[in-house]
Formats: structure tokens, sequence, C-alpha cells
């Protein structure tokens, strides 16, 4: 009986609010210039926070795209700063730091994957009557699951390349379009250091960094051979490690750091020879500063919204005023006071909510105009525009409640009477 | 003691009113009876209370002190969401200005106190064209009021007032706004709806010549009854 009851009165109150919102959207249609008005607010608002979020977005998920291109879960141990006589050397000033160590890092801490020593240094390179300067690299194979590297044509460096320091390159996009124009480069032979080497591979496109560094602008060879051949140095200028998961990242760096100190036989009392940098650091640091632009952007909405909603309030006062006689003769034909209340809040709600729907089609619109006329890029995410949506149908029942209680607890006999 | 036969008693009711520090007493018990089917005209001077006593038996106000019984149950001390169920259900309004919502057809006029009672779509349409049919309308649903005559208003303010079947229909001052040709007309629609269908019709007015349509004649001065006449 109860249960029934219960069934009779739900179906009973969504045919009302059915009814209820029909009846809204003919008052506000009434008065259309004026709904279009206040609503006018929340369309600005709201399509403002679409189209900034939408820009926002679409920044985060470019640096976020050139964060993961430097592969995941990644790790670079480098030289430490050495005090000879008091001058401080910047990073790389020790020369304590060896391949072997990276071989020990992979081998004897199992939360890491992968690990490459690493050395870098700007070369001219010649090949016929065509040179160009680029960064050249000496890796180990291992350097290419770390930056998830692959090469589009030929091989990468293998373990036989550096056992023999052999004189072979893998070179970049970059690379191979400004020596090679359309040439076929595998088994051609580049100069470097007026040292021959032979291309065995060409690496993919893998586009520019955050800072606008061309990574493609890049020939690797075994570094090996950068140690011996080319820079005649047998220490390393860094480590590359991929950790297996994000999740063991911190105890793969406390196990790099006592595997090193260990290594370099460091005194407890002295400082580490080296410095492991967490490039996930990176991330979050430019995710913090994300972050940042997303609370402003969430007050730049918040005050858009409740300007607004202020809009709503005022028309539904004025509205209230204006329609006191249609209350009192609603009241007298049986409404109740929340019937009254019901339909006052569910117009302030449909207005604002309306005004929201528009203000995202408006914020849709305009950030695809940005797009494609300044072409940054933008990405508009559906859960804002569901929130904005809800947002600003709960503006409306906010600022919608006082004036509908005002309406709602007019007296019949003067509403009936007002002229 | 309440009559159990009558529609409406009224036993020792008073209002007062309180403007600043002053009472102003605009009832100062009355006490009336009021059986179905009757046709009451309620007269008056402005000033004598009459509307006073509209308003409560209209459940709009509250008295201050006295018992109001509509059909056996006390109802001066409801609830305003009772009050509202109550003018829905079993009373009808017929006002001076005819009170119909501006830019809305007289279909939709008549529909609106079915809004309140949860009837819906097909059943609401039908009782409102019957409505209107009785205050013989069917031909004018969809016009909106600003479009109707003065008479064709107060028609379709009279089918709104019945289209819940109501157990009492409260004019008041109905023929106010009318000329008399229309007046008379209004009159006799009152009239007939009374002697065909058997309404219970209670008028306010101070024009002895629409008060002369009702079976009944009750005359308010200084907050009391003054006197109570039958034809």
């Amino acid at each position: 009986m109860g249960g029934l009851l219960t069934t009779h009165c739900s179906r009973l109150t969504k045919k009302m609010g059915l009814m209820t919102i029909r009846i809204a959207l003919r008052a506000l249609g009434r008065n259309k210039l004026r709904s279009f008005l206040t609503m006018l607010g929340i369309i600005i608002g709201v399509g403002a926070v679409i189209a900034m979020v939408a820009i926002g977005e679409g920044a985060k998920a470019l640096v976020k795209a050139q964060i993961a291109s430097l592969g995941t879960n990644v790790i670079v141990i480098l030289p430490g700063s050495s005090v000879p006589g008091g001058v401080r050397t910047g990073f790389g000033g020790v020369r304590t730091l060896l391949d072997t160590d990276a071989r020990a890092v992979m081998d004897e801490i199992p939360s890491v994957a992968f690990a490459s020593p690493s050395l870098r240094s700007m070369q001219q390179v010649i090949v016929g009557n065509q040179n160009w300067a680029t960064l050249v690299q000496g890796v180990s194979p291992e350097f290419q699951q770390i930056r998830d590297w692959q090469v589009e044509d030929g091989r990468f460096v293998t373990d036989g390349d550096l056992d023999s320091a052999a004189k072979v390159a893998v070179i970049g996009q970059t690379v191979a379009d400004n020596l090679f124009g359309n040439e076929d480069p595998i088994d051609a032979v580049i100069r470097i250091r007026n040292i021959p080497f032979r291309v065995v591979g060409i690496l993919q496109a893998k586009g520019q960094t955050g800072q606008g560094t061309d990574q493609d602008d890049t020939i690797m060879i075994p570094y090996t051979t950068m140690q011996k051949r080319v820079m005649r140095i047998t220490w390393v200028q860094s480590i590359h490690v991929s950790v297996a998961s994000a999740e063991r990242m911190e105890e793969a760096q406390q196990q790099m750091t006592a595997l090193l100190r260990q290594r370099h036989r460091i005194q407890t009392d002295q400082e580490d020879d080296f410095i492991i940098r967490n490039l996930s650091d990176i991330a979050q640091a430019s995710s913090s500063t994300t972050q940042v632009m997303a609370i402003l952007l969430g007050s730049i909405a918040s005050i858009s919204l409740l300007v607004g909603g202020i809009g709503i309030m005022n028309i539904m006062l004025v509205s209230v005023t204006e329609r006191t006689r249609e209350i009192g003769i609603r009241m007298a034909v049986g409404a109740r006071s929340r019937d009254i209340m019901f339909q006052f809040i569910v117009e302030a709600m449909v207005m604002a909510a309306f005004g929201g729907a528009l203000g995202i089609l408006l914020g849709i619109g305009s950030s695809n105009l940005i797009h494609r006329f300044m072409e940054w890029p933008i990405l508009v995410r559906p859960d804002i525009i569901g929130i904005a949506l809800l947002v600003s149908g709960g503006v409306g029942i906010f600022f919608g409640f006082y004036p509908a209680q005002k309406a709602a607890h007019l007296d019949p006999i003067e509403a009936l009477r007002y002229e | 003691m309440v009559q159990v036969d009558s529609l409406i008693s009224i036993r020792n009711i008073e209002k007062v009113y309180h403007m600043g520090d002053i009472e102003v007493p605009a009832l100062r018990g009355v006490n009336l009876d009021i059986h179905a089917g009757e046709f009451v005209a309620i007269m008056g001077a402005s000033g004598s209370g009459k509307s006073t006593f509209m308003n409560i038996l209209g459940c709009l106000d509250r008295p201050t002190r006295g018992n109001y019984f509509l059909e056996g149950q006390e109802v001066g001390s409801l609830s305003s969401d009772e009050w509202a169920s109550i003018r829905n259900r079993k009373i009808g309004f017929v006002f001076q200005g005819f009170n119909l919502l501006s830019r809305t057809s007289a279909l939709e006029n008549v529909e609106l106190p079915m809004m309140y009672n949860g009837l819906h779509g097909k059943d609401r349409r039908q009782h409102a064209l019957e409505s209107l049919a009785l205050v013989s309308l069917g031909d004018r649903l969809h016009h909106m009021p600003n479009q109707l005559s003065g008479g064709q208003q107060q028609r379709v303010a009279v089918a709104r007032a019945l289209v819940n079947h109501p157990s009492l229909i409260l004019a008041d001052e109905p023929t106010g706004n009318l000329d008399s040709k229309t007046s008379a007309e209004i009159m006799e629609l009152f009239q007939a709806l009374n002697r065909r269908e058997g309404l219970t019709i209670v008028l306010v007015t101070h024009e002895a010549d629409v008060a002369a349509y009702a079976e009944r004649q009750i005359h308010f001065r200084d907050g009391l009854i003054t006197s109570d006449e039958r034809k």
C-alpha cells in the first residue's frame, strides 16, 4: 500500500516536473530578449571557461606527450660537482661515473629494467660535399628501450658494436634529411671528426621536446666508440636508467644511491659524487604549473558564474513582482507554497542550464576557432562539459532560491489584489 | 451545534486586523449555515466585513476566533497546504477582475486548477472541455484572454471554477467589471448552474439587481449579519 502510494507519487512528481519545465520555458519565451540577456552572463562565463580549459588541457596534453617521448619512468644519473681548490665545477666535474656503473645498476638492482651510459658531444658531420652540426650521442643498445625509440630502417647499436667499438652510426630523421635528402642513407659513410662511420639505421621521428629542441637532430653511436675514438675519455657523462614501473621509482632511486656510494667507496660522512635526476619530477613540476593555471581558470569561472547567478536572481525577483497576480491566481486555484517555489526554481534553473548549454556551444566553437587560426593545441574534455552544465544548473537553483521563496510566501489575498 | 446537513457552518467567527497598535474588528461573531444547492448573495457596504467573510469562506484567511465547518470538517485551523488542497478540490473562485493568466489560452486557463491535483493529459483536457461547454465557450478554446470580451473572460473564469467539480462557488463581485447586459448574462449563467447542476453559489455584491438572482440574501453591516432573507 505504502509502496503503491510512493510509486504513484513519484510518477506524479515526474510528470509535474516535466510540466513545470514546459511552463518555465513558456514563461521565459514570453520575455525572450530579457531571458537571453540574463542568460548572457552564464553563457559568457561558461563559454570562456570551456575555451580556456580546452586551451589549458591542450597545452597539458602536449607537455605530457613531450615528457612521455623522453621515456617513461626514466631516471638519469649525472656525475656530481667537485670542489677542486674551492672552485666548484658544474655537474660532470668529477670523472668517477663509469660504464661499469651502468652495468652494475642494471644487473644488481631488480627494479631497474634497463640502463645505458650516455656521452654527448656536438660535432660537425660530413657526407660528401654536405656537412651538418649535430648532437652525437654514445649509447648502449638498452638506450633504445629506455627512450622507447624505434628504428625506421636498418638496426640500432648492438652489443657486438660495443665490444668492437665499431664505427657505426644510427642517424635521426633531421640528420638524414639534411645530409642525404632523398638518397638512402643506409650503408653510406659519414665522417665525424674525420673518422668514417657506416650508417646502419635511421631512427623514427620523435619531434621536439618541451623546450623546442629537435630530438631528431642527433646521431647515435656505440658509447665505447664515443669514448675511445671521438671524445677520448674513460668516464661517462650520464647514465640513463628505466625503472620497471612508476611505483618502484622511489625504491630504485634509493638502491642506486646505495649501490653507487658503495662502488665509489664514499664514506658515510661524505656527499655523493653523483646526482640522481628523476624525469617524473620534471613532469610533476610542469603539472603543478598547470594546476596553478587550473586554479586560476577555476576562479575566473566561479566569478563569472557568480555574476551570471546574480543576474538571474535579479531578473527572478523582478519576475516574481511582475507576476504577483499570477501567483495569487495559482494559489487561489490550489497551488501550495512548494508548487510555487518549485515553479520559480525550475524557471531559474532552466534559464541557467540553458545559458550553460549555449555557453558550452560558444566555448567549443571559440576553441575550435582558436585552434584553426592560432594553431594552438586544444582539448575539449567531455567531463568539463558535464560539470559546466551541472554547475550552471546549480547556480540557477542557488540564485533562484530566494526569489522563489519570496514568491511562495506571498499572501494569496494580497497577491490577487496586486495591480 | 453544527448542523450535519449544512455545507457550510460558521460559528461565532471573529476577525480582528492589527493596524499597528490599533485593533480593527472586521467580523464580530458571525453565525451562518449554508446548505448544499443554495444560491446566496452577500451584500453590504464596503467595510461591512463581507470581503473578509469571503476570504475566510474561501480558505484564504484565518478567523481570529470561531469555527468554520466545511462539509462537517473544521477547516479554520488547517495548515496552508491543506487549505490549498481544499481550494483546489472544494472551492471554485470567480473574481471581479476575471483573474485569468494572460497570454494563456482559454483552455489552458481552465486546465490550471488540475495542474495541482495530479490530473493529466487526456483527463485534464476532457474535464476542461466539458467545463467550457457548460459555459457555452466550446468554440473559443484557443483564444487568449485579450482576444475575448469581458463577458467571455468571465465565462472562462467560471469554467475554471467549475472544472474540479467543487462543492462551493465563491463569486466576488463577478459583474463588477461588466456592462449591464453582460452582467445579466453572467448572472443567468450562475442561476442556470445553480438550478441545473445543483451548484452551491455564494456571491458577494453591492448591487441589488445582481443580488436579486439569488434565492437568499444576507446583509452585512459593521462585521455582523443584519438580515438573512429567503425569497
